[in-house]
């Protein structure tokens, strides 16, 4: 089973390499430093997201509150600059929120011992509505421009967006962590058997909360590189991220049933998705095609390798009959 | 001789008056690039409203000689507005018209496009104040205060002076919607002292449809719930009164509603009774006049600074001036009021 989405990841990079060959030709507006800037930038907060969110669901669990989070570290960040704290500081509070609400998730799930989807579905709603809380229907502008202009900005002579060095820095920090490290091999196994993993002495619960923690921690970066590209905190901010990012990991191999994945596919899948987007819109698709076009991709990413399986194990068991 | 001398000159000064006047209507015409490739962009591409918007959009690129794009996203936000503003710098259009789905999170965006040199014009729904400088001009149909309190004086009239009145609006960020609620406020409470909020004060009374029939359709439930005494319900968003008016009807409720709506939309609903009147500009004006403001601006001939003016329309009887105001905005008029007598006529214009 894992050789087959194996065979996937690597499909991805090769796909995300015909993408962007392809995307040159159809369009002269693709293949330039403006529009890859614009498109690292569109998928900035996807790409911080997936990384932690590839753990959870290799880890056997999931998170659906991670755009509500998002939302609530940046009307955070928003609400503590209205009442004047320096701005720095107000950073260091969404991170601090964004971290709270990752352990709220993770308690409820492993302490309490609740259904990992249930919850987070709820807390979707409350982080959500505690938005709305803290900051009424009144977003927060006007910010100091130091620190937003790095929302829009490039790193000076290049056309890389600023939070393609956080995506560098929690891209490597999390593929070591997946691939190299005893973290990950304990994520692995409690994805494949969280039984097993639990007599072989693994501390699942500790495990599990840490993960919940990470996606916490993460949504409250994610949450500040939000509020810098929009230059705004808003109680409506990240609706409906959490579907992207969970779909941006299933298409990059990753298995919903837990237990099988790999972090460069992830991030691949994240970037293709992204070069899709931005090739169609630019020979002008309607936005209601791409919905279309991200869905079918997705349904791909789960039916390609189970009939690869499939097809392995039929030919498996015809080649035993025929020795037999 | 001296009859000829006359002669030659009558044909001299009646040619240089034909000269005259050719001129002048050239000029009518010219001042403005032709070619421009012009970006309209709504909220959102799926709403009857911006549809009709779009409608003098067109007509004036056709005017003007421009190519015309409508794109936007599907849903009301302002980061899937984003990337479609990042779609017109990169297909290098000349002149961005847009209705701004949120007042703050498209200003960096409005910003790089600007820098990449396009004019950009806002119509319909505008940036906040403090990031004026992001567009030339914004075209508005009326001051916040005549929309706001005109809607509170329909739904008076609706309820017979007397009740609590709840406000069903569009995105909670949605900076039009949200100024005329503001002005709706103290004019009930000075004007019509029969009347309330539901909550107590207007703030407490506003249920959010986001502008999604869906969305809508369940807060306006939510309403008749949480207050089964509700006399009215206002609506300052097409998407909103249009599901408020089926959802009435769909459950025989006795509340009154009012807001703005679409006459081509809420036709029915005022023919058999369900909602008494409602209100709204010509969306199409705002989209015509915004293409003529931005066309103008991309040409050079119209600033944007208060107290400048431009003009729309290319014929002498469809010229109209227009002059900016305070803070960068050109209003264009008065609401109209559409009730039982002339919803069939605006039925059938938008």
């Amino acid at each position: 089973m894992k050789r087959a989405i194996f065979g996937w990841d690597k499909g991805i990079l090769v796909f995300l390499v015909l993408t962007t060959i392809v995307g040159s030709f159809v369009t002269p507006y693709f293949a330039n430093a403006s529009n890859f800037s614009f498109v690292i930038q569109d998928i900035g907060e996807f790409m911080l997201m997936a990384i932690p969110m590839t753990f959870l669901i290799i880890a056997g669990e999931i998170d659906l509150s991670i755009g509500s989070t998002i939302c609530l570290s940046s009307a955070a960040l928003g609400y503590s600059y209205r009442q004047g704290i320096p701005f720095w500081l107000c950073l260091v509070i969404a991170l601090v929120v964004g971290l709270l609400c990752g352990l709220i998730n993770g308690i409820l799930v492993t302490y309490f011992g609740l259904q990992s989807l249930a919850v987070t579905i709820g807390t979707l709603a409350l982080y959500r509505g505690l938005c709305f809380v803290l900051l009424g229907n009144q977003p927060v502008n006007q910010m100091p421009l130091s620190y937003t202009d790095l929302g829009s900005n490039s790193i000076p002579h290049t056309f890389l967006p600023y939070v393609t060095i956080l995506i560098f820095i929690f891209g490597a920090m999390g593929w070591i962590a997946l691939h190299y490290s005893r973290l990950g091999r304990w994520t692995f196994a409690v994805g494949i058997n969280v039984e097993a993993a639990k007599f072989s002495g693994i501390p699942v619960m500790r495990l599990k909360l840490a993960l919940f923690a990470m996606t916490g921690l993460m949504a409250g970066v994610a949450g500040i590189v939000y509020t810098f590209r929009f230059a705004s905190a808003s109680p409506d901010g990240a609706t409906g991220y959490e579907l992207s990012v969970i779909a941006s990991v299933l298409f990059g191999g990753v298995s919903i049933a837990g237990g099988v994945g790999t972090m460069w596919g992830v991030l691949a899948a994240v970037l293709e998705l992204g070069v899709i987007r931005s090739v169609l819109q630019l020979i002008n698709v309607s936005a209601n095609t791409l919905l279309v076009v991200s869905g079918g991709l997705l349904l791909l990413s789960v039916a390609v390798p189970r009939a690869i399986e499939i097809s392995r194990s039929r030919r498996k068991l015809v080649s035993i009959e025929k020795k037999g | 001789m001296q009859k000829k001398l006359v002669r030659v000159a009558i044909a001299i000064v009646a040619v240089a008056g034909l000269v005259g006047t050719a001129a002048t209507a050239n000029a009518g015409a010219t001042g403005i690039k032709g070619g421009l490739k012009i970006a309209i962009m709504p909220k959102a591409v799926n709403i009857g409203y911006f549809t009709a918007w779009n409608k003098g959009a067109t007509k004036a690129c056709k005017e003007i000689g421009a190519r015309c794009t409508y794109l936007g996203p599907t849903t009301a936000t302002g980061a899937a507005q984003v990337q479609f503003i990042n779609q017109v710098i990169q297909q290098h259009y000349n002149v961005l018209v847009i209705s701004a789905a949120d007042q703050n999170a498209i200003v960096p965006a409005l910003n790089k496009a600007r820098a990449a040199g396009i004019t950009i014009v806002t119509s319909d729904a505008d940036v906040d104040p403090s990031a004026a400088a992001s567009r030339v001009t914004a075209i508005l149909p009326a001051s916040s205060t005549r929309i706001g309190t005109a809607e509170v004086d329909w739904i008076a009239a609706a309820t017979g002076e007397k009740g609590s009145i709840a406000v069903l609006s569009a995105a909670a960020t949605a900076a039009n919607q949200n100024a005329w609620i503001a002005a709706m406020g103290p004019y009930l409470t000075q004007k019509y002292p029969n009347m309330s909020w539901v909550g107590g004060t207007v703030d407490k009374s506003v249920f959010y449809g986001n502008d999604d029939a869906t969305t809508s359709t369940q807060q306006f439930d939510a309403i008749l719930a949480q207050y089964p005494k509700v006399a009215g319900i206002i609506s300052p968003t097409t998407v909103g009164v249009l599901a408020a008016a089926q959802e009435k009807k769909a459950k025989s409720a006795t509340v009154a509603i009012t807001g703005l709506g679409l006459p081509s939309q809420m036709a029915p609903y005022i023919t058999d009774g369900t909602v008494l009147k409602v209100g709204l500009w010509n969306p199409i004006d705002l989209g015509y006049v915004a293409v003529y403001a931005a066309a103008e601006a991309a040409s050079g001939t119209f600033k944007g600074t208060t107290g400048s003016s431009f003009y729309a329309g290319n014929t002498k009887a469809t010229k109209k001036t227009y002059t900016v105001t305070a803070g960068g905005i050109t209003y264009l008029g008065d609401p109209f009021t559409f009730d039982k007598s002339n919803i069939a006529t605006f039925a059938a214009i938008y």
